[in-house]
């Protein structure tokens, strides 16, 4: 131990600095590649459930070294390069994909203070960078040289536009009634009890965005851009092995993205459900504020697992209908009477 | 930050045109194709309130407001005015030849008044910046109108060349601005022409930034060198767009070639005025030289345009009240002019037939002696002939040029007045002196025959009493 | 020394090196790409000059999404380039001659001698509590409202234009209006009809068996 304090001083702050951060990065990515893991199994549980199966249960106890299996699998396959596909893209395309979806972690607080990089631009910081996602999968269709992927691509493209804008105006509704970018003001501003939450004064935007998310996320029923039954696996059919794999960490470290932001953002993040309520409140006060930003996650993750096994896929035209026509003009409207609201001073959020 | 509500009171005529405008198209939304005059007669009402309201609101005196953005004086209440006038004009005008072919749609009266309102901008704009979104404004609605015929292959490529050229010129104006801006420190009018005048003008950076002003100005102007969209626009486009570009933007451009040069650099005054001189030398010769050669009425008046612009641009560049007067005289004398001249192409059209050859005027006479007069009218009053406002126009602005001591210039301005005639009176040679190729009555409703006789006796009684506009000119310019 | 300068340095030269790229590759989606990493590194660069706002509204706007449609639209294009560079190697040298003094007179102007150090200070370096956004929205919304006025106004002429020069209403297509569909009662589709029963003895027989 003291030897290994030793080396620590010697080394120039500069680089104490660097190291602490790429420290921190690892804990934060290295949970979420496990979290991704998992949530694999879990949507074949739940879904398996829904529909009266019982999901993978052969690998380990219950199945719960599937995710595993399925790595080691994905790792050790071939990667398969199409002819006249374009190599440098076609490769880059993954990598495209997923490191927005982990980047955009550094400004996420899971508990008061407990945030990698605390920006008073974080809520803009979020949304430049889940809009870069995008061209992951517009590259891998490009360059995969290949019709259906660039069906998948073109159909993404245009998608993810359509749903960014309305995610892009909902994010202004939360920005208005927190009064900041940082998402951890925005908790702040959400303190008092489970009524203070955005969730009430913003209800139609949390539906926006929550939906939108789904959207972005290219996530059932709004799946076109992968559309397994009418182009194959869409923009992805060209892609094997590693290269596969990352794209599926990209899609599920998207999905829990989203969910931790539409916690923190609509349900109060790392705040107590009980604050504010007698008895309750002391009850559950050694509980500490990343579990139930934990607990917030994995319900909206479920509705992701939910919706996948509930509702048919959108059909092309309408999945831009309901993003142009529907959830636009919705947030332009809410915009609307949350400025009204700030300016009348209304009670319990706004005074 | 205490923010101090701006006074909305000079900007009321900008305020309304805008409102309306938004109000225009979304009752075009619901109303249908019978219809649809609604749109047209509730445009003219815009123009109309607002007339009154600039008029109202008119003193010698001037306002800025919008934490100095926006400035209200006598010029830009009149250069104002004429705007609108024009361009009610110019939707009368139109109306005929959009139904016939199957283009009246509400789009062209909003976007029209979006122009409108773009041109106010510009005419009020008193910082570098309100000028140019004024420019963009009026340019965006200008590309979208001329590119409306979309099955027309010459209209597309015209507004493809106008849109081109145009951001090229808008890059120009917006980077030559950036290095006003880097050298003055400021985006307001004023306050760059008060640090011109404290600190010697020969700043390396002041003269590209200018250049590149005179630049853009020229490209947007359509003065030579700069001018290869002129004629392909005004010939591929619908003839009511030509109209429109034609007339009314030119007089805001005035106004912004008043307000950079003039308000802003005229302490720059001895640098930008060796450039017009080149320019305007260009322009008028250029103009007058090529017109000749031109077997389209609406490219022959496209050159004649860059002509024109030679001439006006000789009242900016001799730099003193008495030119910019004739200057604004001129343009506003030319802006009646154009009226009239593509009016009267619009007039002879009917469906599937445009009358934009010049041989299509042959025996006018025959055809309708009074329009075939109100057309030699015209052509005089644009060649310059006494007693028509055209030569006072250009008498105005000469007389300018020889004060400031340019007598080579007059010279060479007059010499090729008197070429550019012989184009203009050929037209009224073929109206006179030519069989007619079809002998069909005209066909057109009473408004458009009622507005246009008025145009042509304007420009005549103009030019028996030119006093008292140009008193008008020089009294706000004062 | 600080790490400033460095970052700098390196983010001018992928700008530089990329903003040629654009307009050298022959892939027109590879230009699209280049620009992509010219507006990145532009978006560094006004984050080195504590412009975060503007920094990330470039890339949310730019890169998320206009040059999202740029690409769908490049790759959609199958251009055939080979006639568009025709003229190409002609126009060169003029070309050539026009950029260079274009470049040498701004090499000259925009010059350490007029815009250095000496004649324009560098501005205050401000603390960790200062809030770009902020400040950016207070003259956004007070001293130049009305600019930012004009700039919606044209947004929405350009919406207009769009709309009126790529709208065509074809009579042949078949829409849905799902507002229909929801609003549809039982009685507009389905008619229940009383009838006798045809034959009494039939129902008997069928039991029976």
């Amino acid at each position: 131990m003291e030897t290994l304090l030793a080396v620590w001083e010697a080394i120039p702050e500069t680089w104490q600095n660097l190291l602490w951060i790429i420290v921190k990065i690892l804990a934060i990515a290295v949970p979420i590649m496990l979290a991704v893991a998992y949530l694999t199994l879990a949507e074949r549980k739940v879904i398996g459930y829904i529909q009266v199966r019982i999901g993978p249960n052969r690998v380990g106890p219950r199945g719960l070294l599937q995710p595993i299996a399925d790595g080691l699998k994905l790792a050790l396959k071939e990667i398969i390069i199409p002819t006249r596909a374009n190599r440098f893209l076609f490769l880059m395309a993954p990598l495209l994909a997923l490191a927005p979806a982990l980047a955009a972690w550094a400004v996420v607080p899971f508990d008061d203070g407990m945030v990698l990089a605390d920006i008073s631009a974080g809520l803009l910081y979020v949304l430049a960078l889940t809009s870069l996602s995008v061209y992951g999968i517009i590259i891998a269709g490009w360059a995969s040289n290949s019709k259906y992927a660039f069906l998948g691509a073109m159909r993404s493209a245009a998608q993810m536009v359509a749903y960014e804008i309305a995610m892009g105006f909902a994010l202004v509704g939360v920005l208005m009634a927190a009064g900041s970018l940082n998402l951890g003001e925005i908790v702040r501003a959400q303190e008092g009890s489970l009524l203070h939450w955005f969730w009430l004064p913003l209800l139609p935007l949390f539906f926006v965005y929550f939906i939108s998310g789904v959207a972005e996320t290219n996530r059932a029923p709004f799946d076109v851009a992968e559309g397994e039954s009418e182009i194959v696996a869409g923009f992805h059919v060209e892609y094997s092995g590693m290269s596969f794999a990352l794209f599926f960490l990209a899609e599920y470290a998207n999905m829990i993205l989203i969910s931790a932001l539409t916690a923190v953002m609509f349900l109060g993040g790392w705040l107590s459900p009980f604050q504010g309520i007698p008895g309750l409140e002391d009850l559950f006060a050694w509980v500490p504020g990343i579990v139930w930003l934990l607990l917030k996650m994995s319900v909206f993750l479920f509705l992701f697992l939910w919706f996948r096994a509930t509702f048919p896929r959108y059909r092309y035209d309408q999945i831009m209908r309901l993003g142009w026509k529907v959830f636009i003009p919705i947030t332009i409207v809410w915009l609307l009477v949350i400025g009204v609201a700030i300016m009348a001073h209304l009670g319990p959020w706004f005074d | 930050m205490v923010f101090e509500f701006p006074n909305f009171v000079p900007a009321l005529a900008e305020i309304f045109v805008l409102t309306m405008a938004c109000v225009v198209l979304i009752v075009d939304l619901f109303l249908t194709e019978r219809n649809r005059v609604i749109t047209y007669l509730l445009s003219q009402a815009t123009l109309l309130g607002a007339a009154v309201l600039t008029v109202s609101l008119h003193n010698n005196s001037t306002e800025l407001t919008f934490s100095g953005g926006f400035i209200r004086d006598g010029m830009g209440d009149v250069l104002k005015v004429f705007i609108y006038l024009v361009v009610a004009v110019v939707f009368l005008y139109s109306r005929e030849y959009l139904v016939v072919r199957k283009l009246f749609k509400g789009e062209f009266f909003v976007l029209g008044l979006f122009a409108v309102l773009g041109m106010m901008v510009m005419v009020s704009g008193h910082s570098l910046l309100t000028i140019y979104l004024g420019l963009e404004l009026l340019s965006l609605s200008l590309y979208a109108m001329v590119a409306m015929h979309r099955d027309s292959m010459p209209a597309s490529e015209a507004a493809m060349k106008y849109f081109i050229l145009g951001a090229i010129a808008s890059g120009m104006l917006l980077y030559g601005m950036s290095l006003i801006y880097g050298a003055t420190g400021s985006l307001d009018i004023g306050v760059i022409a008060d640090t011109l005048r404290m600190s010697p003008g020969d700043d390396m950076v002041l003269l590209l930034g200018l250049t590149f002003i005179i630049v853009a100005l020229a490209f947007k102007l359509g003065a030579v060198p700069f001018h290869m969209w002129i004629p392909d626009v005004y010939h591929g486009a619908p003839t009511p767009v030509t109209l429109f570009i034609g007339s009314a933007p030119k007089i805001a451009a005035f106004a912004m070639v008043m307000r950079l040069l003039v308000d802003g650099l005229g302490p720059l005054h001895v640098q930008w005025q060796d450039m017009l001189v080149i320019l305007a030398a260009l322009s008028i010769v250029a103009g007058s030289v090529i017109a000749i050669a031109q077997r389209n009425l609406k490219r022959m008046l496209a050159y004649s345009t860059i002509a024109h612009v030679g001439f006006l641009l000789l009242g900016i560049l001799a730099g003193t009240e008495n030119g910019y007067a004739g200057a604004m005289f001129y343009v506003l004398v030319y802006a009646l002019m154009t009226l009239g001249a593509f009016g009267m192409i619009l007039m002879l059209s009917r469906a599937g037939f445009e009358a934009d050859e010049i041989e299509d005027f042959k025996g006018l006479n025959e055809r309708s002696p009074w329009f075939a007069f109100v057309m030699l009218i015209l052509m005089f009053s644009m060649a310059g002939v006494p007693p028509f406002v055209g030569f006072y126009a250009k008498l105005a602005v000469l007389q300018a040029v020889i004060d400031a001591g340019l007598v080579w210039l007059a010279v060479l301005a007059v010499l090729s007045a008197v070429i550019g005639a012989f184009y203009y009176l050929r037209i009224v040679k073929y109206m006179y002196f030519d069989k007619p190729g079809d002998e069909s009555a005209l066909q057109s409703n009473f408004d458009m025959r009622a507005t246009i006789s008025a145009n042509g006796l304007l420009i005549l009684g103009l030019g028996i009493y030119p006093s008292g506009l140009m008193a008008l000119c020089v009294t706000v310019l004062r | 020394m600080s790490i400033e300068p460095v970052l700098f340095y390196i983010f001018s030269a992928v700008l530089v090196f990329a903003a040629v790229m654009v307009i050298a590759v022959r892939n027109p989606v590879f230009a699209a790409l280049f620009l992509v990493l010219a507006f990145f590194n532009s978006a560094a660069l006004w984050l080195l000059l504590e412009a975060e706002f503007l920094a990330l509204v470039l890339v949310l706007v730019y890169v998320g999404a206009v040059m999202v449609l740029f690409l769908f639209v490049v790759m959609m294009l199958d251009i055939n380039l080979t006639p568009l560079r025709e003229g190409f190697i002609k126009y060169m040298p003029v070309g050539l001659v026009v950029a260079v003094i274009m470049l040498l007179e701004i090499a000259v102007v925009v010059g350490p001698e007029n815009f250095g150090l000496d004649q324009v200070a560098p501005p205050p370096r401000h603390g960790a509590d200062y809030n770009n956004t902020a400040e950016l929205g207070s003259v956004l919304y007070t001293v130049y409202a009305y600019p930012f006025e004009i700039a919606a106004v044209i947004l929405l002429v350009a919406i207009v234009a769009a709309i009126s020069l790529t709208l065509r209403r074809r009579p042949q297509t078949k829409y849905q209006n799902p507002a229909e569909q929801v609003l549809v009662r039982r009685e507009d589709r389905v008619r229940l009809v009383k009838m006798e029963a045809e034959k009494a003895g039939s129902a008997e027989g069928a039991e029976g068996d």
